[in-house]
């Protein structure tokens, strides 16, 4: 009575591609995924770096030769565009969840101002880094 | 006579086993996060790059430390949460139980060696 049937439910086929134009939306979106991942990179350096701070003056330098060297540098920047875009993206789901900024042409509009917007939040990040 | 309601036989039987709880624990978070990251990032981006005393310093400061504490802690959570999403899309069965502990325990053990690293430099 209790025990439900079980069925092998159809997965749900991913989309853009065969079935979809890529389309600002759909790809500003997927984007929010892939910077939240990509993040992790960033998260285990920095612990990486505060941990190797904490431990000795050896492992703080063997860990802070990486962390500014140009590979360093480069996926410190990528990080700052990530998680920039990834806060962007949030707020935009908070504003979709709210109902607003539902219509077709201001929604491509969000999606192109999440690319800018965090372009210019880098930019504005490296100035602080740099000066 | 039945026991249980019909509510009760379709609960956590959705694509996701659950209900709303995951979506509401991603927007908590992320209001969290809203206002922890971009202190965060300016402190980071005002540290990187500098030698072993100014950054050891700079963590020992109580501010700077509680910042990277709920940085971490709400950050790696909202990760693991957003990988499972990720996770639960792509992967199915044990591949899929195997991963969301995977992304679990990632993020704890990064809590645990942030906050270890936290308190050796407060000390």
């Amino acid at each position: 009575m209790s025990a439900p049937k079980r069925v092998e439910r159809p997965l749900s086929p991913f989309m853009i591609g065969p079935y979809y134009r890529p389309q600002i939306t759909s790809i500003s979106s997927i984007m929010i995924r892939i910077t939240g991942l990509g993040l992790i990179v960033a998260i285990a350096l920095i612990t990486a770096l505060i941990f190797a701070a904490a431990v000795s003056k050896p492992a703080f330098d063997c860990v802070n030769w990486f962390a500014t060297s140009w590979l360093g540098w480069l996926i410190w920047i990528a990080s700052a565009w990530a998680v920039w875009y990834h806060l962007l993206g949030g707020v935009r789901h908070f504003l979709y969840d709210a109902g607003k900024f539902m219509d077709i042409p201001t929604a491509e509009k969000l999606g192109w101002g999440m690319f800018i917007g965090a372009t210019v939040l880098t930019v504005i990040t490296i100035i602080i880094a740099v000066v | 006579m039945r026991y249980l309601t019909p509510r009760k036989r379709a609960e956590g039987l959705g694509a996701a086993r659950h209900g709303t709880a995951h979506h509401v624990a991603m927007n908590v978070s992320g209001w969290a996060l809203l206002f922890i990251v971009p202190v965060f990032v300016v402190v980071l981006a005002r540290t990187i790059g500098h030698g072993y005393e100014h950054v050891r310093d700079t963590f020992a400061n109580p501010l700077v430390a509680v910042l990277t504490a709920l940085f971490l802690f709400v950050g790696m959570r909202h990760f693991a949460r957003g990988a499972q999403m990720a996770i639960e899309d792509y992967a199915h069965g044990g591949t899929r139980t195997a991963l969301v502990m995977l992304a679990n325990a990632v993020s704890y053990l990064t809590i645990a060696a942030g906050f270890y690293a936290l308190i050796k430099l407060a000390l």
